[in-house]
């Protein structure tokens, strides 16, 4: 049981630091976005590892289903696919990548040291739909109504920054 | 290693790998997925803390996850407008090359 759970976990690792790292590393901009949906897929199924179904198909339906395509559009538009840019790094990416890796190495540091990862795992967690929607329709159901309120807002906003601006001279 | 150590170990790599990438590509488009890949390691956190945690049935870390992943959506939306609309006057998605506040 053990055995079959680590590998799975490190299926899952492998697809999730795959898809990121080529999503980063690519030149072309097509291709970034499909890495990345790869990317979000593997944590779809990281979710699903975790017993929250929910989430993994939210997760699914999002990020593969909505933020991927968005992102392609948004490529097709500003027609970076067209041709591979000559330069890829900004010019102080030493700096950048430093402070990547000191990040990690102290957030590696700190799950090391930190004694809520060394404790045992609970036989059984999980959440089933009937729950998260009591919960989301009692207990969370003013912050429901202002993710309502945020995603018209969100909407209305990007159609307007997007929308062709009049030319102001006539 | 506690299955809890590694989840928060895949999850510190995905963020730095975002964080990179946010830091080190001239793209605007490509800026945005490392912050998009950052905002799901936090999401990645959460359902693992949620998952291996004391009290599992008060559903903090599930609920905490589903409003962010509606919120990166809006995040999402408004941010690739903003490229699209800096595009139509700029010409170029290249974050170094867009440094003026009036141009």
């Amino acid at each position: 049981m053990l055995n079959q759970m680590t590998l799975s976990f490190a299926i899952i690792a492998i697809l999730i630091i795959a898809g990121a790292t080529a999503a980063m590393t690519f030149r072309n901009l097509v291709h970034c976005a499909l890495a990345v949906a790869v990317a979000f897929a593997g944590l779809a199924f990281a979710y699903l590892q975790l017993n929250a179904q929910f989430v993994g198909l939210a997760q699914i339906l999002v990020y593969v289903g909505a933020v991927a395509i968005l992102i392609v559009f948004a490529v097709l538009l500003t027609r970076g696919g067209e041709a591979a840019e000559k330069k890829v790094f900004s010019a102080s990416w030493i700096w950048g990548g430093a402070i990547a890796v000191a990040v990690f190495g102290v957030l590696a540091w700190a799950i090391q040291h930190s004694f809520a990862s060394q404790r045992e795992p609970l036989p059984e967690a999980g959440a089933s739909v009937k729950q998260i929607g009591t919960a989301l329709m009692t207990k969370y159901v003013l912050p429901l109504e202002v993710i309502g309120l945020l995603l018209t807002a969100a909407l209305i906003g990007a159609v307007i920054i997007a929308m062709r601006e009049e030319d102001k001279s006539k | 290693m506690t299955p809890l150590a590694g989840y928060l170990l895949l999850s510190a790599m995905l963020f730095a790998i975002g964080l990179a990438g946010a830091l080190t590509r001239r793209n605007a488009i490509i800026v945005l997925i490392g912050i998009e890949l950052m905002l799901n390691a936090a999401n990645l956190n959460f359902i693992a803390f949620w998952r291996f945690g004391p009290n599992p049935e008060a559903l903090t870390g599930m609920m905490f996850v589903i409003f962010a992943i509606a919120v990166a959506a809006a995040e999402a939306a408004v941010g690739l407008a903003l490229i699209i609309a800096i595009y139509r006057h700029y010409k170029t998605t290249a974050v170094d090359e867009v440094n003026h506040l009036k141009g």
